[in-house]
């Protein structure tokens, strides 16, 4: 077998000099009693709640090196740094001083998916928690070695001082022990009067090498010995391998194995164009028999409408309209729409006597160690999934199926590495698309434009095919003894799949909400940024525009009259009165929108206000300015959320004017960048103004995923406002706004 | 045997003369920067700079590169001493996941080598070419806004001294 590279164990980790089991009962008898927590007491915060042992969060070794531990993923969303500026804050250190260990089955906790808008709410709430008990825990022992109170102690630059001068390291006062305790429900944070670098812009840790050629990606990877694959995936969803003529594909220069296991085809090869090469040889070597199974795409909502679903209830108003009011009705739908990350999936893995490591941009280690160890037959323990950052994937891309396919190849090739890369166009036609959607809305005005009742309904098929069993990977199904992919479930409110966001946070009497799940997917689909609540905003927040303007209100002010939440008028006011909405002057084609959410209604609060210009000749739509205001709780890094803002309304731009995954009754025919088009450089806003509220002291409100819906609908009704016409399908594309201009 | 000139070093590479520059730059140089994203010059992920052109290095046989200058994004600046247009992606945190970073950062390069002071209308229309999936735009023209402002101002002051 070949060199296994060096990585750190958990062992390493856990021996040599010994991380911290503190005598801790001297100095609070409650604590080292178990690993469970006490009966009654408050639920231990973020991640905290599964993961309860400090030391599997924050490790600090003899010489004092402290290693903080994630199960969150960067995904370019810059949590390295945020998780960083928490630890450091709390442990009162400098961010350099520590060091974070990212996903990874072998040494961080189990967190998951990196997904939902959910790390810092998870796993910063959880290592701010767990750093300042840390921090506690070292002052006791200082005080217990010192024989002193606790009340007179400090920290600073990794030591414990007392008032007298006398100061001890991290280091020093953990050497030989560990950090094997239980953690608290309630530490003593940082207070925010007291903070240093929570609220700061700390530049991002992961940017310098990204900008510089550094290894900063899976497809950097170039393990010793590294061999590269490539996956040949069929040409259509149900495609059967009728023959295939390797014979011109084994003697091709540098080709080390060619894989062929049912309608499952791989190459491997020394270096990666011989394997690119190899590849598509054997593609004009395969022989398939494909089926005009898909849907027909000028009748694809019709066909979604009328396939079996499953009726889940979201609100339980009575669905009527009061006789005698004002009634208004509109339907909407969405497209399928890809992730059409930049980069396509690319995994490394490699089979040794210790078992199986893959090396993959998953947003979930845990749950794709499970996948791969049904897939391969090997126990969980023999496979370990180590997270390393990928392209951009904005949800479930094709990361965990690559990985699959890594994992084949090493099997293949026994001790040596197997870099693989999915093609292009295998990123685009085999990733599992956003759902395509469609929804309902009617509601009552009163005659002085107040909603009266409403009652919505959303179709859609599942968020979530992701992996834990194999059956969700492209490979298992593929192969000889295939793994049936499992029937989805609808995912749990109150976060939702297809049904996130489907309840509108305005104040109504009388409100129906019905989520119709379609378990069947004519199309392969998955969890793609902000599920269904981009839809439900686009949606509501188009729907709310309707009713204002039958109201003959502004939709602004509309808005305002039907919420009792605060933080929720703030966000709007803030971003109207940045947008310069009440004295906004209306020039020829072009026209304002506005929209607005609270992400799965328990997130992070945003309102956005754009203007767009309108080409009536050419029906083409530009943004042309973009002002929102977003709430995500008490702020860590306020640039870091910018720029994820700025970055979410760009992209749900690019959805909402242009993307629909395009297919004709056997294949998906949005191959490329230019049968997919998406957002380029002279379609960009002149501005984009993003403006975070701040509130000190409260909860993290996930903010990632929060400008999807708000600005698609936005864009809908800045249209409507510009030339008069309401766009009620996504995509808002010129072909769309010039048939419905009529010109 | 093909020879490379990369980054002002010659390269004696034994492989297919029709393998694409990028294949010889992350396969045999060892070379990050230049990305794989389409394989059909749709998306500029792998852009480099050849003989002072952004190229995409996914279509260009590595035999068409023979006796040419090829400048990656290695051969800008290190992580220890970056470049000014590299430092002001940096200062404006002009990346997300940044995977098509090292592409616009090299069309960009060679936009600025063309027009020393580009107006913020050229830069977009330079960088047309470029795909970013994150919505990183606005922060990827404010850097090369950044870069540029320098000779931007030192051109207006010397247009405004002209004309008095």
């Amino acid at each position: 077998m070949s060199i296994t590279p060096p990585r750190p164990s958990r062992r390493a980790f856990l021996s040599g000099g010994g991380a911290l089991i503190v005598s801790f009962a001297s100095i609070n008898p409650l604590v080292a009693q178990g690993t469970t927590a006490l009966p009654g007491a408050a639920p231990l915060p973020g991640s905290l709640a599964k993961t309860s042992m400090l030391d599997s969060w924050i490790r600090i070794d003899a010489e004092g090196a402290i290693t903080v531990f994630t199960g969150k993923a960067e995904l370019g969303q810059g949590i390295k740094t945020a998780l960083l500026q928490l630890a450091a804050e709390e442990l009162v250190v400098a961010p350099k001083a520590l060091r974070l260990v990212t996903a990874d089955t072998a040494l961080t906790p189990d967190e998951g998916y990196t997904a939902g808008s959910h790390s810092m709410q998870d796993s910063g709430t959880a290592i701010r928690n767990a750093a300042a008990q840390v921090r506690d825990l070292l002052i006791g022992l200082a005080a217990a070695q010192w024989q002193v109170p606790t009340a007179g102690l400090f920290v600073e630059g990794g030591a414990v001082i007392a008032a007298d001068g006398r100061s001890i390291s991290y280091g020093k006062l953990v050497a030989d022990q560990n950090l094997h305790i239980q953690a608290q429900p309630q530490p003593v944070l940082v207070p925010v009067a007291k903070q240093r670098l929570i609220g700061l812009s700390l530049p991002r840790i992961d940017i310098p090498a990204k900008v510089t050629g550094g290894a900063a990606y899976v497809q950097d990877m170039r393990l010793p010995d590294m061999a590269h694959g490539r996956v040949l995936l069929p040409p259509s969803y149900g495609a059967v391998l009728r023959s295939v003529d390797i014979s011109g594909v084994e003697h091709l220069p540098g080709l080390l194995k060619v894989v062929h296991d049912a309608n499952y085809l791989a190459v491997i090869a020394e270096r990666e164009y011989q394997a690119v090469t190899a590849m598509q040889a054997l593609a004009a070597a395969a022989v398939w028999h494909e089926n005009a199974d898909l849907p027909e795409p000028r009748n694809l909502f019709e066909t979604l409408a009328h396939l079996p679903g499953e009726t889940v209830p979201v609100l339980n108003g009575s669905g009527k309209m009061p006789e005698g009011a004002q009634i208004i009705e509109a339907a909407y739908s969405r497209a399928y729409q890809m992730h059409g990350s930049i980069g396509p999936s690319c995994a490394v893995a490699q089979l040794t006597d210790g078992g199986l490591s893959v090396w993959t941009h998953t947003q979930g280690v845990f749950p794709l160690r499970a996948a791969l160890a049904q897939l391969t037959g090997l126990p969980l323990d023999k496979v370990r999934c180590t997270h390393v950052e990928g392209s951009g994937c904005y949800g479930h891309n094709g990361a965990d199926d690559v990985a699959a396919d890594a994992a084949i190849m090493a099997f293949a090739l026994p001790g040596r590495p197997v870099r693989v890369q999915w093609m292009r166009e295998q990123e685009h036609t085999w990733e599992p698309y956003g759902s395509a959607m469609l929804t309902h809305a009617r509601a009552a005005l009163s005659p002085d434009h107040k909603i009266l009742a409403w009652d919505y309904s959303v179709g859609s098929c599942t968020h979530s095919t992701r992996p834990g069993g194999a059956g969700n990977l492209v490979a298992a199904w593929l192969r000889s003894n295939p793994i049936a992919q499992p029937a989805p479930k609808p995912l749990p409110l109150p976060e939702g799949g297809g049904h996130r966001n489907a309840a509108p946070l305005y104040s109504i009497m009388d409100a129906r909400v019905v989520y119709d799940f379609i378990p069947d997917m004519p199309l392969r689909v998955s969890a793609m940024r902000g599920l269904g609540a981009y839809m439900n905003i686009f949606s509501i927040e188009s729907f709310m525009d309707e009713l204002a303007h039958a109201a003959g209100a502004d939709p602004v002010d509309f808005r305002v009259d039907h919420l009792g939440d605060i933080r929720a008028t703030d966000v709007i006011a803030r971003a109207a009165e940045r947008f310069g909405w009440a004295g906004y002057f209306r020039t020829p084609g072009r026209g304002r929108g506005f929209g607005f959410a609270r992400y799965k209604n328990l997130a992070a609060y945003l309102a956005v206000a754009v203007e767009v210009e309108v080409d009536r000749e050419t029906g083409r739509t530009r943004l042309r300015r973009a002002v929102a205001a977003v709430d995500s709780g008490e702020v860590v890094n306020p640039d870091g959320i910018r720029n994820q803002i700025e970055g979410g309304i760009l992209q749900s731009a690019s959805w909402t004017l242009y993307e629909g995954v395009q297919f004709d009754r056997t294949r998906i025919t949005s191959r490329d960048w230019s049968s997919y088009p998406i957002m380029r450089f002279s379609a960009v806003p002149d501005t984009v103004d993003v403006h975070v509220i701040n509130r000190p002291g409260t909860p993290f409100l996930g903010t990632g995923e929060a400008a999807q819906g708000p600005t698609s609908a936005a864009i809908a009704n800045a249209i409507f406002d510009a030339v008069g016409i309401r766009l009620r399908d996504i995509p808002l594309t010129a072909a769309r706004v010039k048939a419905a201009i009529g010109v | 045997m093909i020879t490379l000139t990369v980054n002002g070093t010659a390269h004696q590479l034994d492989i297919d003369p029709a393998t694409p520059l990028l294949y010889a730059l992350r396969g045999e140089l060892g070379l990050n920067g230049a990305k794989f994203g389409c394989g059909l010059g749709q998306c500029g992920a792998c852009t480099v700079v050849v003989d002072g052109e952004a190229t995409y290095s996914c279509l260009l046989p590595v035999i068409a590169v023979q006796g040419r200058q090829v400048l990656t994004i290695e051969g800008l600046g290190g992580i220890d001493k970056p470049s000014p247009l590299q430092q002001a992606f940096i200062d404006e945190q002009a990346a997300q996941c940044g995977y098509c970073i090292a592409g616009m950062i090299m069309r960009a390069h060679a936009l600025i080598q063309k027009t020393s002071a580009p107006t913020e209308a050229q830069i977009r229309e330079g960088m047309e070419p470029n795909l970013c999936r994150c919505g990183t735009h606005m922060r990827i023209v404010r850097a090369i806004r950044r870069v540029t402002a320098e000779a931007r101002e030192a051109a207006l002051v010397s247009f405004r001294e002209t004309r008095r």
